[in-house]
């Protein structure tokens, strides 16, 4: 069995509770054992970026200590945001020997290094393995048209995340095909969703979602789906909203890979937290798959 | 436009500074604009991604750092991954917004860096980020008490978001992280 440090981040504690249910339920299916990180912190996310860079690299190297205490080799991030900031704090301290002093200072501990950052996605494809994923699924996606949306900091800087293509990423898409569902070509994969200013600058978040999420239906989706909480928060928590300013309804249910994932391993909506989505997916779900 | 361009010596100190903060060099610049090309968010701001690099680059600093763009940078990263020369502009635009803090010149209209204080205060109190209380405090703070109100019977009703706060144990750790930082930056 594989073990690994679980660093969940703040949103999947709240926003996103069904990602963090979802992820480890799916975990448990494919023999893979998280270890929440005792006493973890905020990764400092985009605000902490914007205001000290200093900090912004102090807080996710004192996760990272943590996790390297647990006496493990790996530790995933399922939040994209979080995911990002680990591993650009790791890369940053091992190229910069100055910065590395400094964090070392302020967290008054040497510095971690060795640990490997990932995320789910990574864990499931480059893992797990999408062969042997395919062979446990017990029921099959039967075409469901998904556009799978990948946002921002899932894919870049690709000289730090090292995972997939920053413009035209594929590994959801090859998860969906390999399950049996239609992963549609289209433009807007890494198009950014407005990110952190869902709550200061609205209107920017109402303007990009809505552009992404007109642009799936117009690929046909039924469904997008996503690897991130900012990303799920601002398609399906605003969707309304946008829905309202241009005159047009979407209904897109927003699902995280590791929900379609557990639907595929034979879990059902309600173990997999689906009655937590704004916009509701159990129509869609039980009409094309037959999942209760 | 007239503007008046800075000395040499001035310009290269402003250069340093970005450099020192992010690592990134200006002067590579050669002004081809794929940057603002790829931006998502130019309609919303007063100069274009490209601009701000030559205002830096002229040592034009109220200029670059009092512009709308470098709060309405949404840090998506498109122009980083894109730049022929190789600049992370996404993180020139942090430097200089680290500046404008630091000095002290964040244009009171801009919601962003409200929203990032008071994301830190959370994180400073509890070690992690409570929600609700950003929410209203951003809020407040904004002038809008009643943004999203709405939104709040759903989130309630779903489990998005909780009225008591999340907590990490050791939750002075952060606060003393925090003062840590300060500490050494302002030697």
């Amino acid at each position: 069995m594989m073990k690994v440090a679980y660093y969940p981040g703040c949103s999947l504690h709240s926003t996103a509770r069904e990602y963090d249910i979802s992820f480890q339920l799916v975990c448990r299916k494919l023999g893979i054992e998280l270890q929440e990180i005792p006493h973890w912190v905020c990764c400092g996310s985009s605000p902490a970026h914007v205001t000290s860079h200093l900090l912004s690299i102090a807080l996710p190297c004192k996760n990272l200590i943590l996790a390297e205490e647990m006496g493990l080799d790996t530790v995933v991030a399922p939040c994209a945001a979080c995911f990002n900031r680990l591993k650009i704090a790791k890369q940053e301290v091992a190229e910069d020997s100055k910065l590395k002093k400094e964090v070392e200072e302020v967290l008054g501990k040497p510095s971690a290094g060795k640990i490997e950052v990932k995320h789910p996605l990574q864990v499931i494809i480059e893992d797990v393995g999408l062969k042997k994923v395919e062979e446990m699924a017990r029921r099959k996606l039967q075409g469901l048209r998904v556009a799978s949306y990948y946002g921002c900091l899932l894919v870049r800087p690709p000289s730090v995340i090292n995972f997939d293509d920053p413009e035209d990423p594929q590994s959801m898409d090859n998860l969906v095909s390999a399950l049996g569902g239609e992963a549609l070509p289209w433009a807007f994969k890494t198009e950014c969703c407005g990110a952190s200013f869902s709550l200061s600058e609205t209107d920017i978040v109402f303007e990009l979602s809505g552009e992404i999420l007109n642009e799936a239906l117009e690929a046909g989706a039924e469904c997008i789906l996503v690897a991130c909480p900012l990303c799920q928060s601002n398609l399906d928590l605003r969707q309304k909203g946008i829905e309202k300013r241009r005159g047009k309804k979407f209904n897109l249910p927003i699902l995280y890979f590791t929900e379609l994932l557990g639907l595929a391993l034979g879990m059902s909506m309600r173990q997999l937290g689906l009655s937590r989505h704004i916009v509701n997916p159990s129509k869609l779900l039980e009409r094309k798959l037959a999942v209760t | 436009m007239k503007c008046s361009i800075a000395s040499d010596k001035f310009r290269r100190k402003f250069a340093e500074q970005i450099e020192e903060i992010c690592g990134e060099r200006i002067s590579l610049c050669y002004q081809c604009g794929k940057c603002s090309a790829g931006c998502p968010v130019t309609y919303a701001m007063d100069y274009l991604p490209s601009q701000i690099t030559r205002f830096a680059q002229l040592g034009l600093t109220d200029k670059a750092m009092k512009s709308s763009t470098i709060w309405i940078c949404a840090s998506c990263q498109t122009c980083s991954v894109r730049c022929p020369r190789g600049i992370d502009l996404a993180k020139i635009m942090d430097a200089l917004r680290i500046l404008a803090k630091r000095k002290g010149i964040v244009p009171k209209e801009q919601i962003a860096p409200l929203f990032d204080g008071i994301f830190l205060g959370s994180i400073e109190k509890y070690g992690r980020l409570n929600e609700l209380s950003l929410i209203t405090k951003l809020n407040m703070a904004s002038g809008r008490p009643f943004k999203d109100v709405s939104l709040l019977p759903i989130m309630l009703k779903k489990g998005k978001i909780k009225l008591k706060p999340q907590k990490s144990n050791p939750g002075k750790e952060v606060r003393y992280l925090m003062r840590k930082v300060e500490k050494l930056e302002s030697k």
